[in-house]
């Protein structure tokens, strides 16, 4: 009897090679071949934005513009994300972005100050995203028809509320964080805000049970009742969250224009879908990243930002999205399959 | 023994209570939270289109569009206040809505009422032409606000602005005001690009700034009547042209955000118009301490002489002040320019 000394195996089942630290081995399986297509397409319109306006486009002032405009999309597109993992969709985004920055700019609201306007934000946020859930996981409905009806109702009550009139903030502690005073080591607010919702998310979806349970509700959701998931509490939680975001999106853009207006949000949803599709989130579920969608988010930010500085008109900027859309997924696909 | 349970039950219960309580403290809070301050009363010129004196009583029909922006929402208050100060007429005012049929459905129901006197600002002015001819053809003359029918035989009247006009006097107060000063350059801050009348506004601007060799529109962003688009469209320009004399600002909705985009830029080397004509814009060229110096009306008083002149149709008379014993058959207002020296004249006027 001869004894063979078996490799040890990981738990996916595979030999790690020998050498590399375990790490660095981890930060390789987890950049996938997607993210690292999306880099790419970043890099290159980098360089296209360098090429045409070297002035404009490579200056520390642009950096902090593309990503203050990226920012209050951002985060409804982080909330976005968890929904579309778990095989769900939120199209009432824009709507309750909408509603909640109008109703925590009345003259009303405006009266309690800071606290007032962010606290109202991030309630009438949760409020609209407790609704879908109870109307999505306890009332049976599809999640497409709930949160269009969310969309019309949020958007007619935030009509309503203004009466169709802009709200001007006139709290100078919410104003002055929009200004370039309050930059902190040359970053806004508004990024730094992004960017610690980017990494609550990352953390969440990655580092927690709730993270797993929602890619297991989007990947099958009957298998995940069997293994003992409250799939319905886990749906109602999801659009929680995507309310929750929605909520801190509206402060962030309250901050950002000083105003609140009923049609705040135009077409955040398809922005949001679209920043996550390209980011490589499945939209029947069961697959996505959160770094993918902020990808997704930077591309579509930098894209406006270089046909604006180009002075390329609306049309144009129309039509060059839409095909960068299919190309950018295309090349995903491509190398996808080739690796 | 009952320890552990009872103290799970005690928490859950006083948790939920918390949770209870914040949840209703919080909901009692923000109802308070969605009121706005009491409308002002819009004012306008006082004199009417016809005399004072109260004549043969007129029901007038408005179907609006539905008031989603400032603008369209003093359009409406425009009227209704008009129409208050006449003891002699009743306003039949629909709900306002974007959806042609809807519109058409409700302007059909004012025909079967058989007010007198129709006024209609369409949502969209060629698709609601029909039902205009069919206002016309039952005997109720139809005055056409702003938007217009495809054909004349659709209206009595028409009274609008004048979005060529506007980009005319915008072009031609920053063309005086940079007179004398060698390779000067604007921008263009325009509207929604999809609609008609912002190819009138950037036309007219173009055709006015010919006539002003000295100076060179270098850019031209297009944003879409919403402070959102304005802050950010602005915030893209401002990044794109390190130097620049003037900038033209389609609307004053979005030039809230422009302004903001000024302010976070900290930009204040050139001078900006305006449009439209709101109540935040006439406060800062009255203050004069930003970059906004004047702004170009496109007035929504529109509405109020329009039910002047539904009146004066409903009793068969003319425009006081004019030789003809009918009222026009179409009236473009102008565009004024108003800046510091005439702001306080139009500060009533100012939507919000």
């Amino acid at each position: 009897m001869t004894q063979h000394a078996s490799p040890p195996r990981d738990s996916t089942g595979k030999v790690p090679s020998a050498g590399a630290p375990p790490v660095w081995r981890g930060l390789m399986a987890r950049a996938d071949v997607r993210t690292l297509s999306l880099l790419g397409v970043l890099a290159a319109l980098i360089v296209i934005g360098g090429i045409t306006k070297p002035e404009e486009f490579l200056d520390t002032r642009n950096l902090q513009l593309v990503l203050t405009q990226a920012s209050v999309i951002g985060v409804v597109t982080v909330g976005m994300t968890f929904v579309i993992i778990s095989g769900g969709i939120d199209l009432s985004v824009g709507a309750i972005v909408a509603l909640a920055s109008v109703w925590a700019t009345t003259v009303a609201t405006q009266e309690y100050g800071f606290a007032g306007i962010l606290f109202t934000a991030v309630v009438v946020g949760v409020g609209c995203g407790l609704v879908n859930g109870m109307l999505i996981a306890y009332g049976a409905m599809v999640p497409f028809i709930a949160t269009l009806a969310m969309l019309a109702s949020a958007r007619g009550l935030a009509l309503q509320i203004t009466d169709g009139k802009t709200q001007i903030v006139t709290i100078p502690s919410v104003l002055d964080l929009g200004e370039r005073d309050a930059y902190v080591l040359g970053i806004p607010p508004l990024v730094m805000v992004f960017a610690v919702v980017t990494v609550i998310g990352w953390l969440v979806l990655n580092r927690t049970t709730f993270g797993r349970r929602t890619v297991a509700v989007g990947g099958n959701a009957e298998a995940a009742r069997l293994a003992g998931i409250d799939v319905r509490r886990q749906r109602l939680y999801l659009y929680l969250l995507s309310g929750l975001c929605c909520g801190i999106a509206a402060f962030l853009l309250i901050i950002l224009s000083g105003s609140g207006q009923n049609t705040n949000g135009n077409l955040y949803e398809l922005d949001a879908i679209a920043a996550a599709i390209i980011g490589g989130t499945l939209l029947t579920g069961g697959r996505g990243t959160i770094v993918g969608s902020v990808l997704g988010v930077l591309i579509f930010t930098t894209i406006t930002n270089i046909f604006a500085l180009n002075n390329l008109q609306s049309d144009v900027q129309q039509i060059a999205k839409g095909a960068i859309i299919v190309a950018a997924v295309l090349v995903q696909r491509r190398t996808a399959s080739t690796t | 023994m009952p320890e552990p349970t009872d103290l799970t039950s005690r928490f859950t219960s006083r948790r939920g209570l918390l949770f209870g309580t914040a949840a209703v403290g919080a909901g009692a809070l923000l109802t308070g939270c969605t009121s706005n301050e009491p409308k002002d009363e819009p004012a306008a010129n006082d004199q009417p289109a016809a005399e004072d004196k109260p004549g043969k009583p007129v029901t007038i029909g408005f179907a609006g569009p539905q008031a989603d922006h400032g603008w369209l929402n003093a359009i409406n208050d425009n009227a209704k206040s008009r129409a208050k100060k006449y003891s002699d007429v009743t306003l039949e005012i629909t709900e306002g809505s974007n959806d042609t049929a809807a519109q058409i459905g409700q302007i059909e129901t004012l025909i079967n009422k058989k007010v007198d006197v129709l006024v209609v600002l369409p949502a969209d002015g060629k698709a609601l032409t029909q039902v205009g001819l069919k206002a016309m053809r039952a005997n109720i003359p139809v005055v056409n606000l702003d938007r217009i029918f495809n054909t004349p035989q659709a209206y009595r009247c028409w009274i609008g602005g004048d979005n060529y006009g506007m980009g005319l006097n915008a072009g031609h107060y920053i063309g005086e005001k940079l007179k004398g000063k060698s390779n000067a350059t604007v921008i263009e801050l325009a509207g929604l690009d999809n609609l008609e009348l912002t190819q009138q506004r950037t036309k007219g601007f173009d055709d006015a700034l010919k006539n002003y060799p000295n100076i060179k529109k270098v850019a031209r962003q297009a944003a879409e009547f919403t402070v959102e688009s304005g802050q950010a469209k602005m915030a893209q320009l401002l990044q794109a042209q390190s130097k620049f004399d003037a900038l033209w600002n389609h609307d004053d909705d979005q030039g809230v955000g422009a302004l903001r985009a000024i302010e976070q830029a900290g930009r204040d080397d050139f001078l900006m118009v305006g449009g439209a004509g709101a109540l935040s814009a006439f406060q800062a060229i009255k203050e004069d301490d930003g970059v906004l110096k004047a702004t170009v009306l496109y007035p929504p008083t529109m509405a109020a002489s329009a039910i002047d002149l539904a009146r004066a149709l409903g009793q068969g008379k003319g425009v006081s002040g004019m030789a003809e014993f009918e009222i026009p058959a179409s009236i473009t207002l102008y565009s004024a320019v108003v800046d510091k020296d005439n702001v306080d004249q139009y500060m009533s006027t100012g939507f919000k």
